[in-house]
């Protein structure tokens, strides 16, 4: 168990609260703040939290069980639902209200747990879609190829560049319909950078992802973060979460329960037992009694 | 086929796809044991799914063949594989969301009613928690609880063979160690079971054997311990994450 060259853990960005690290603790730079936001669906409160801040250029984790409102935050975040009541702001700026696609040119794109790849355009198409600001999308200008057709060389080629970083350029010219699950994942991922976001949203984005792969895409994870981003994601990968992660939220029954650096929150026992479980660092060949106990481990 | 007893499920130099003159499988194989949990892995796009829906009758074969105990069940249809004893849990869309989950495990038995009732025991007896909640829609259950529906569903025909496309994906690391341990409680039933995983670590822990697919192939096999200890294996598919659990 010495081979990680490839995966020595990344250096972690710190003192990013103010004082006493608590459910909603106060950030020095935050990008995002949440206050009073709740939403109910009939009977069944979804999101409850009081007071939610986000750190700006690092890496943020959303964790929590099943149906503990992960999914709904992001969408309330990023103009997908509203909230039956609260307030949020990105960048200073309220946003409550406005729609997901001026989220976007603002700076804010995100990815969903379901891909929403386009399937009858290529893979490459989808790509060029992501782009913002293209001078092809007015009418008047899309009637001459002159005024549009460099810009659209640019963005193929930056396009291209991202196709290889996830490792999808042999695709570019299928339709996306014809990726499996895990490429559609990581289509969409590539798809979100080409508007040059300011804070990425990221629904699970290693779901479905072989790990080896999953590794090499941390890596470009990391790099956005030394670009300046700020990346939010809601990921079941602790290994994921624990090895890239600055700071972890931890949501159940729609509220904030515990926050703080990864290793901190990993150790709070209210978030072992009714998330991570007790059997996360033990070979479950050993709990199911497949091998004996005192098995010599082989490496 | 030197060993006397013919292996539950063999499959033959299977090559299939979906699009013309597109093929996913080229030429795979995989043997499958009386009582043996198989584990399947490998890079996305590598045709563990389709693998899976082949042997299921859901993907046209091109060529090689599928048997179950020594017949040839190439290119038979999912309801005579259910008759045969053959069931599946698909990875997406596996409950009917607008029926209950009585109705739900109904369904699983539709071939043969009359063992409803006592499938249905040995089923809550497995997934103690759905007991209580027999009435509720299952389009209002959590990720994890769909999951125990889709694996009870398939269980009330009293399969001899399961086929499990990615039981832990998207539920909780709580949900995914009980989902396998659950995979593992139903195949040391006796319960032959294939499974294809993307955790491949814990996949590879709790199974027998297992096989690496890659473009359509398996390139790599071997008992679960070997896999997880293959240098091999571990720089292609495994990675390095999580090594630092023992």
């Amino acid at each position: 168990m010495s081979s990680r060259e490839s995966s020595q853990s990344p250096e972690k960005t710190t003192n990013l609260h103010v004082g006493t690290i608590e459910p909603g603790v106060k950030k020095i730079d935050p990008i995002i703040t949440v206050d009073d936001v709740r939403r109910q669906f009939g009977g069944l409160t979804a999101v409850d939290v009081e007071h939610l801040e986000i750190p700006r250029g690092v890496i943020t984790a959303l964790i929590g069980p099943n149906g503990a409102g992960k999914t709904t935050l992001f969408n309330i975040l990023t103009g997908f639902d509203k909230p039956n009541a609260g307030k949020w702001t990105f960048d200073g700026k309220n946003i409550a209200g406005v729609s997901a696609f001026k989220l976007a040119q603002m700076g804010q794109v995100r990815t969903f747990q379901l891909t929403k790849a386009l399937g009858l355009l290529t893979v490459l198409e989808n790509m060029k879609l992501g782009a913002k600001s293209q001078k092809g999308e007015s009418f008047f200008f899309s009637l001459f190829p002159f005024f549009w057709r460099k810009q659209d060389a640019e963005i193929g080629e930056k396009a291209m560049v991202l196709l290889k970083k996830f490792k999808l350029e042999e695709k570019k010219d299928e339709f996306a319909a014809s990726l499996s699950g895990g490429q559609r994942k990581l289509l969409e991922m590539a798809r979100a950078l080409m508007s040059d976001p300011e804070l990425v949203m990221l629904d699970e984005p290693m779901a479905g992802v072989n790990p080896a792969l999953t590794q090499s895409l941390l890596d470009h994870i990391l790099d956005l973060k030394k670009e300046g981003m700020t990346v939010l994601f809601v990921e079941h990968d602790m290994h994921m979460v624990s090895h890239i992660a600055d700071w972890v939220v931890v949501l159940a029954e729609g509220r904030v329960v515990a926050e703080g650096p990864p290793k901190e929150v990993m150790r709070n026992p209210a978030v072992i037992d009714a998330y991570l479980g007790s059997h996360q660092d033990i070979d479950l060949g050993i709990v199911t009694g497949r091998i004996p106990k005192n098995t010599p481990k082989l490496s | 086929m030197t060993s006397s007893v013919a292996p539950v499920v063999r499959v033959s130099d299977l090559v299939a796809g979906y699009l013309p003159g597109v093929n996913i499988l080229n030429g795979c194989s995989l043997d499958a044991h009386q009582g043996e949990l198989i584990g399947i892995i490998g890079p996305n796009g590598a045709g563990k799914s389709t693998l899976l829906k082949a042997i299921f009758g859901q993907v046209k074969v091109r060529g090689g063949s599928i048997s179950l105990h020594g017949e040839d069940i190439t290119g038979l249809k999912a309801n005579n594989l259910v008759e045969r004893g053959v069931g599946m849990v698909p990875q997406n869309n596996n409950v009917f969301p607008s029926l209950t989950i009585a109705e739900n495990l109904q369904m699983g038995v539709i071939q043969n009613p009359g063992i409803y009732e006592e499938r249905l025991e040995f089923v809550l007896g497995l997934f103690e928690e759905l007991r209580n909640r027999l009435k509720q829609r299952a389009g209002s259950l959590s990720g994890g609880e769909r999951q125990m529906v889709a694996m009870g569903r398939a269980l009330m025909m009293n399969p001899k063979v399961l086929l499990l496309d990615e039981p832990s994906a998207g539920l909780s690391p709580v949900r995914q160690d009980e989902a396998f341990i659950r995979v593992s409680e139903i195949n040391q039933a006796g319960v032959t079971t294939i499974m294809v995983e993307q955790n491949a670590r814990r996949c590879l822990q709790i199974c027998d054997r297992a096989y690496v697919l890659d473009q359509g192939t398996d390139a790599y096999t071997g008992t679960g311990r070997e896999l997880l200890n293959d240098p091999k294996v571990i720089s292609l598919y495994l990675g390095t994450l999580g090594t630092d659990v023992q």
